[in-house]
């Protein structure tokens, strides 16, 4: 427990001072996506890694949270705060309602319906104009402002988003370690085997679907407000599948290995800019290797990388 | 204690339970044996709330717990061990006794009591206790077993049913795994109801037995009066004609 501890507040370090270290500029913006797909890693993985449920709509969820927020806070002049919430807890209302007929599903079904869900979401943002904005999207989203502190810079919205991603993570971390971890776990290993033990698989399946969009929504509703313009592109198919690629190349069922996989998937593409068309290439293909070579994610592939590579380098010596 | 009537169960369009009726006294331990096919899990299930019956009566002291949904049936104090083990593979011996004990996390009695239980279950299998840290599915299939049968018991069950105990495992390891049944019933007074297709020694430990076939009770009676029947002789204990038994 207290090595938990001891990372927890070694990693918080890290977010406080990296500002310090990257000098601010373009970086940080990136490193406020990073925040953002954190956190949405983080809500997927809770489904997905733990209680072994697939969701190919997750980036459903976080555009209504982003959506919401920001029709709420432009044409009817809420205050942010205030959206925020609401928009959760109507994400998280409507989650729950759709997740006793969907949840019944397994397998391949379970990501049709899911898959199918997020398609709608999407067509709707595209399709209601005058709520939305349609395809041209949806700006003037006022930022946040919190004690007379507007969040409109790159350094300011990192503090925010990270703070967020941070609760997101401690929240997660506490979970994953109590009894209800253990049940999610239990259900996503052995059904029959949780159920006649007492645990409520339908509802607890159907109550995680509910937190992992609640969490979603919440990144939604601050990307809204930190980009203050949103647009049908940002919440399509192709997020919902980038979203589970940073979950399994992070480690399923860890929490700071949807962290490396958030990070890893989003600065990639900024670093390989420099190979011109060649980048998504060796996105792929560094992509492929990875998944080949560390099954279990980033999270237990690095440590066993490092470990290999201590122990050549000992070996050396002796065959010299 | 516990006490079916009539009780009918299908799988989608197929009859599996036809009329089974069935009781068991407190502290008694029955053995239900047939084929393959016959609804002995069916009859597990139903009673647990898995495969809820269709038609029929199932009271446990007396209540009625019939159309309870499985959290409920542990909560009253039925635990099952399923069919082929079903330990959470990738989750440590503890961690998976302490699932057993899942719904009394909730109630008031706290984790001190919990632990204590836990401590009793690692006197009846030690082997559990040497291995609290290791990841079940490291385990061999007799220790698997053992864990099974402890995290039931981690609900602090009055009536215990189980599914195959012997499944897969060697000679020694089933005597041992019977041996701990008997001193449950004698130390703890549980009621087992057990399920088994190794029907000679399931019907040498049990009180009683009931003989199922295409889902109806065809036989019951005293476990030493069934040893000496027959037809049980002939068709499930492999004697005058092995080879019907050797599938």
């Amino acid at each position: 427990m207290k090595r938990d501890l001891l990372l927890f507040i070694g990693f918080s370090l890290l977010v406080l001072l990296a500002p310090q270290l990257f000098s601010g500029g373009y970086l940080m913006n990136v490193l406020v996506f990073v925040g953002i797909n954190t956190m949405l890693s983080i809500a997927l993985n809770l489904l997905l890694g733990y209680a072994g449920q697939i969701s190919l709509g997750h980036a459903g969820f976080f555009g209504l949270g982003a959506y919401l927020s920001g029709i709420l806070t432009t044409t009817y002049a809420l205050d942010p705060w205030f959206a925020m919430p609401l928009a959760a807890a109507v994400v998280g209302g409507m989650a729950f309602l759709i997740g006793f007929p969907i949840l019944k599903l397994k397998g391949h079904y379970l990501a049709m319906a899911t898959l199918g869900l997020g398609i709608i979401i999407y067509i709707v943002f595209n399709e209601t104009v005058e709520l939305t904005g349609g395809p041209s999207g949806l700006s003037g989203i006022p930022n946040l402002k919190i004690a007379g502190i507007t969040f409109d810079s790159d350094v300011k919205n990192y503090y925010l988003i990270w703070t967020a991603t941070l609760l997101v993570m401690i929240f997660s971390l506490n979970l994953a370690g109590s009894r209800v971890g253990r049940a999610l776990r239990a259900v996503h290993d052995s059904e029959v085997a949780a159920r006649v033990l007492g645990v409520n698989s339908r509802i607890l399946k159907v109550q995680i679907f509910a937190l992992s969009a609640v969490i979603s929504s919440l990144a939604g509703s601050l990307y809204a407000h930190t980009m203050t313009f949103i647009s049908p592109a940002s919440f399509g198919f192709n997020f919902s599948i980038e979203l589970l690629t940073m979950v399994v190349i992070g480690g399923l069922g860890s929490i700071y290995g949807s962290f490396l996989g958030a990070a890893l998937l989003t600065l990639l593409p900024e670093f390989l800019r420099g190979a011109n068309d060649y980048d998504i290439i060796i996105y792929g293909g560094l992509l492929m290797v990875m998944v080949m070579y560390m099954p279990g994610g980033l999270v237990r592939g690095i440590p066993s990388l490092y470990r290999y590579l201590v122990k050549s380098k000992k070996g050396e010596p002796g065959h010299a | 204690m516990l006490r079916l009537k009539n009780i009918n169960t299908y799988y989608g369009k197929v009859h599996a339970l036809k009329n089974v009726s069935l009781h068991l006294a407190a502290g008694e331990i029955v053995t239900l044996i047939g084929a393959n096919g016959a609804g002995k899990t069916t009859i597990l299930n139903t009673i647990s709330g898995v495969t809820p019956a269709s038609a029929g009566e199932i009271l446990f002291c007396k209540e009625t717990v019939v159309s309870l949904t499985p959290d409920k049936i542990v909560q009253r104090g039925i635990s099952q061990v399923p069919e082929g083990r079903q330990v959470f593979k990738p989750l440590s011996v503890e961690d998976n006794l302490e699932l057993g004990a899942y719904l009394r996390y909730r109630s008031r009695e706290g984790k001190k009591s919990i632990h204590r239980d836990m401590d009793t279950i690692f006197t009846l299998f030690p082997r559990l206790e040497e291995r609290r840290k290791q990841l079940a599915g490291t385990m061999s299939g007799g220790e698997q077993q053992m864990l099974a049968i402890g995290r039931a018991l981690m609900a602090n069950p009055k009536m215990l049913l189980l599914d195959e105990p012997s499944m897969g495992l060697a000679p020694l390891v089933v005597q041992e795994i019977f041996r701990v049944l008997e001193r449950l019933r004698q130390e703890q007074g549980t009621t087992i109801l057990l399920v088994e297709q190794n029907a000679k020694a399931a019907l040498k430990l049990a009180d009683r037995g009931y003989v199922l076939e295409t889902g109806k009770v065809i036989l019951e009676g005293p476990a030493d009066e069934l040893l000496e029947n027959a037809e049980v002789k002939r068709a499930y204990l492999g004697k005058d004609k092995k080879e019907m038994w050797e599938r």
